[in-house]
């Protein structure tokens, strides 16, 4: 594995452009926890052409619904969830001005589509290291929707954040390219 | 008649709530070690790397490894000559649960109904609790919290019984393609075979609460474990990011079932691979 790439918040489209499927790399600034429900909410406030709680240009989403922080932390554990599941609400959310997700597997193809179209680069952080990755977050504020408990819409501020890049914005996916290079299965 | 209070069963759910969460058990994690040592893939050594390091800060910190702490799979065997006093079974499991994952600082991811409203219940209850009775004075329980990442990728088949063996393998290795790196492999396969619909899914949840490294007893279901380990660990899957190192272990529950069918459930388990036993 290369040395992982220094990144800084905001995360811009000129940005975004630079990343490889297979790059490693370390995110310190803001990033924005969101997930299933608020997902959902962000939608429907959209249609109904309300405002969104905070302004999507330039910023990374995080999939994630973290632990209880235990007294003296900033978070519990606080690793990402599947990212599939927000997959009828990405395209929507892109169009605000996303450039950077983060979670960890599968994309449909409307997102794919729509990450080429805005210019977006995924990111996978590693599914069930949530203890580990709690290490690099050092705030967390939650922004909206606190009704929803680990499901509300989040700041996370964090320091080397790691993750890597599976989908670029070409629509490249290390997923597709590394599970035909290691699959020796025969007649399923 | 043997009696025990509620409030044991409540402070003993409560705990075990907190160490599934909290201590990868030890198979899983000597599993880990060992598919790292034969790991083909750089990007998956490196996820094996950050998942057996996080297990190990969770262990030395008390933190749950996995932020989906999960919903609280319960089951009681009870001895038909105990008797429960000082509040109901149910319940007790319940107040345990609450008690676990308030004051274990574990995350709440029960709502209260699925459709409508989805509202979280704000102390992971209710549990899914199954209780069968059995002869002697004695309560075993076994809490086997179970997350959803994995979960929502499961599933079962109803085949009949000409569908035989490679039938079987087939159906299964549909549900673990279509399921691919979503479910935070490397995983824990649990297959039920037999029975209903219904209790097939529950023989594939009871084969999660055996070790990584055991076989069915029966040397056909052994085989049988041992072909789909291998068959799994060729789909190039691997540690989420493409690999070799897909599954950990495939345990493979069974029961007598109908003349006309072949029910298969699998339940598909991350490495958070998670249950504690007690006997009361």
């Amino acid at each position: 594995m290369a040395e992982p790439i220094k990144i800084h918040t905001p995360f811009t489209e000129e940005m975004s452009k630079k990343f490889h499927i297979g790059d490693a790399v370390l995110i310190t600034g803001e990033i924005y926890a969101a997930r299933d429900a608020a997902h959902k909410k962000m939608c429907e406030a959209l249609a109904k052409g309300e405002k969104l709680p905070i302004d999507w240009h330039d910023k990374m989403v995080y999939y994630l619904g973290p632990t209880p922080a235990k007294p003296g932390d900033p978070i519990g554990s606080c690793g990402p969830t599947t990212s599939g599941r927000m997959d009828a609400y990405t395209p929507t959310m892109l169009d605000q001005g996303i450039k950077g997700m983060i979670g960890k597997g599968s994309r449909s193809k409307e997102v794919i589509e729509s990450m080429k179209k805005n210019h977006v680069t995924y990111f996978a952080a590693v599914g069930g290291a949530a203890a580990l990755i709690a290490k690099s977050v050092k705030k967390y504020e939650v922004l909206a929707y606190p009704e929803l408990g680990p499901e509300a819409l989040a700041r996370l501020t964090v320091e080397d954040f790691p993750a890597i890049c599976v989908i670029d914005c070409e629509g490249n996916s290390l997923y597709e390219v590394n599970q035909e290079k290691y699959r020796t299965l025969k007649g399923y | 008649m043997r009696e025990l209070d509620a409030k044991t069963i409540t402070e003993n759910v409560a705990q075990m709530c907190k160490e599934a969460a909290y201590y990868l058990p030890e198979d899983v994690y000597q599993a880990l070690k060992k598919g790292r040592e034969t790991e083909k893939s750089p990007a998956g050594q490196n996820v094996l790397d950050q998942i057996i390091k996080n297990a190990e800060i969770a262990k030395a910190e008390d933190r749950p490894y996995c932020q989906d702490t999960g919903m609280t799979i319960v089951f009681l065997e009870l001895g038909q000559d105990l008797h429960i006093v000082g509040g109901d079974l149910e319940q007790a499991v319940n107040d345990g649960i609450a008690k676990g994952y308030t004051e274990g600082y574990l995350r709440k991811s029960v709502v209260s109904e699925p459709l409508f409203n989805r509202v979280n219940t704000q102390n992971n209850t209710p549990g899914v609790i199954y209780t069968k009775i059995v002869p002697g004075d004695k309560l075993k329980i076994t809490v086997e919290p179970k997350g959803f990442g994995s979960e929502n990728k499961g599933g079962v088949k109803m085949l009949v019984p000409a569908d035989g063996v490679e039938g079987v393998k087939k159906a299964v290795m549909d549900i673990i393609l279509h399921a691919s790196m979503n479910p935070c492999p490397p995983t824990v396969i649990g297959v039920g075979i037999g029975g209903t619909m219904d209790k097939a899914c529950l023989y594939s949840k009871v084969a999660l609460t055996r070790s990584v490294d055991s076989h069915n007893p029966m040397p056909e279901y052994a085989k049988l474990e041992d072909e789909l380990l291998d068959l799994i660990n060729q789909t190039g899957i691997g540690p989420q990011l493409g690999g070799s190192t897909t599954c950990l272990g495939v345990n493979i529950e069974w029961g007598p079932t109908h003349i006309a069918g072949l029910p298969v459930a699998v339940t598909i388990c991350c490495h958070a691979c998670r249950h504690k036993t007690r006997t009361l």
